[in-house]
């Protein structure tokens, strides 16, 4: 039975930076080998409530939970860091700005957490960065350095550096949203070859085209609170909700 | 008035050479010590808890407010007075290295604070820890980052390290004067120092170009 349990579940979520309460309990669940997309203006709490799953944001109230442990721990201090450090191994990130070490070659970024978190040996955490890269379609660029890189290559090597530690999850902030027109294609396809692989996704995004392409569900955020969700057919041609319509309508005409 | 002979040099440069490696010892090794400890400061001021850090913070500045010299003096013969006898070589370079290592931690602690936040959440998520960020991440960028303004400083030391002579280390300044006190040529014998300083800083900056180089490469 353990098979319907959620990969990801969050439970009244809230957050406040100082007085503003940017989520507002938000509950939602993604189910094993699922790919959820999180749209919605700025300012609408979703790259929180996607940071607040690996515990970038730390919740104010609600519970997190991947694959049935619970992320937001009350633990000691110590006991904690290590607790959410290794829950973190199991949840790669893609950030919008890449953030690629720009002191390390691809490989090195690759390499780095395999060797260092999971001692894995120099040779096989090349080995390992060659076949991620591969993935990705930038094995020839194995030795070179980040500043390099097109965006475009940047944040595939960045899905290579999340991919090497073989994680359960995958949690994309607007990891398109840096890039130029013309790159951003490139990304997508790496995003949409991880969907295939049935890779556990959270996708937050500003592009609808995207989001309804690849998602199996999509949440429509706004000042903090889901505002409507459903299958992406649905959300993006009947939406129910009357915030949903004008944002989407500002969206398709902008 | 004596007029100056060159002529003379070249039978003391065994001792003015003597001189010069002290200087080259204590300047490496103290600058060696300067950026351990510097970035070991620059991260207890900006990461460790309030016990550690308060008293780190207040060592710098009084390091920083007070003089080489009296700092080489209160090491060597102050410490005596409290039964701690450091050796004159020792005490000047643990003089040099902490006097640049409180500098060195103000240059660290600013190229640290300047990293993108995003190289520590990158590294977070990936599992690193929060000390492991620091040294995996967070200080060999500061490292790169700051290598011009402490090659700086790495200068400066080189020249600053001829204070150490003031507590009796034949280095070249002390040898040069020692060389003086028996020929009566002090033109001629400071002039060779300063010579070989100035090639000295030379070869300084030409290591610490070759460095910048390297380090710009991978941006």
């Amino acid at each position: 039975m353990t098979d319907v349990r959620p990969m990801i579940e969050v439970r009244g979520a809230r957050k406040f930076f100082g007085p503003l309460e940017v989520l507002k309990g938000i509950d939602f669940s993604v189910a094993r080998g699922q790919i959820v997309a999180v749209i919605g203006p700025s300012g609408s709490g979703k790259s929180t409530l996607l940071r607040s799953i690996n515990h970038l944001e730390t919740l104010d109230g609600g519970e997190v939970w991947l694959d049935g442990v619970k992320v937001n721990q009350t633990l000691p201090r110590r006991a904690f860091e290590k607790h959410i450090n290794s829950v973190r191994q199991q949840m790669g990130m893609v950030f919008q700005h890449f953030n690629l070490f720009p002191h390390l070659s691809v490989a090195e970024n690759i390499a780095i957490a395999p060797m260092k978190l999971k001692g894995m040996a120099k040779v096989d955490a090349r080995a390992l960065a060659l076949k991620m890269l591969d993935k990705v379609g930038l094995a020839d660029k194995i030795d070179a350095f980040p500043a390099r890189l097109s965006g475009g290559q940047k944040q595939r090597v960045a899905i290579a550096r999340a991919l090497a530690m073989q994680p359960k999850v995958m949690l994309f902030d607007e990891a398109t949203s840096a890039l130029d027109p013309e790159l951003v294609d490139e990304v997508n396809l790496v995003m949409k070859q991880l969907a295939a692989e049935h890779m556990t996704m959270v996708i937050v995004t500003h592009e609808m085209r995207f989001a309804a392409e690849v998602a199996d569900r999509v949440i429509f955020m706004a000042d903090g609170a889901v505002v409507e969700e459903g299958k992406p057919d649905d959300l993006f041609r009947n939406p129910v909700q009357e915030r949903t319509r004008s944002f989407l309508k500002k969206f398709l005409n902008g | 008035m004596q007029g100056l002979d060159f002529s003379i040099v070249p039978e003391y440069l065994p001792l003015i050479g003597k001189g010069l490696w002290w200087t080259v010892v204590i300047s490496v090794v103290s600058a060696l010590f300067s950026i351990i400890a510097g970035m070991g400061f620059a991260l207890i001021v900006l990461y460790a808890s309030p016990v550690v850090r308060y008293p780190v913070r207040l060592f710098m500045w009084l390091f920083m407010g007070t003089p080489l010299l009296l700092q080489l003096f209160l090491i060597y013969f102050g410490l005596v007075q409290i039964g701690i006898d450091i050796p004159a070589l020792w005490s000047g370079i643990i003089g040099l290295s902490l006097h640049f290592a409180v500098y060195n931690a103000d240059i660290f602690r600013a190229g640290i604070v300047s990293l993108d936040k995003g190289q520590t959440e990158a590294a977070r998520s990936l599992g690193f820890g929060a000390w492991q960020t620091r040294l995996y991440i967070v200080v060999p960028q500061a490292l790169r980052n700051t290598v011009p303004a402490v090659g700086n400083m790495m200068i400066a030391l080189l020249k600053e390290s001829s204070i150490v002579s003031m507590i009796g280390i034949a280095e070249l300044v002390h040898s040069a004067q020692l060389v003086i006190s028996e020929t009566y040529r002090p033109f001629e014998f400071y002039l060779t120092a300063a010579a070989l300083y100035y090639v000295l800083n030379l070869i300084l900056e030409a290591v610490l170009g070759r460095i910048e180089r390297k380090v710009e490469l991978s941006r």
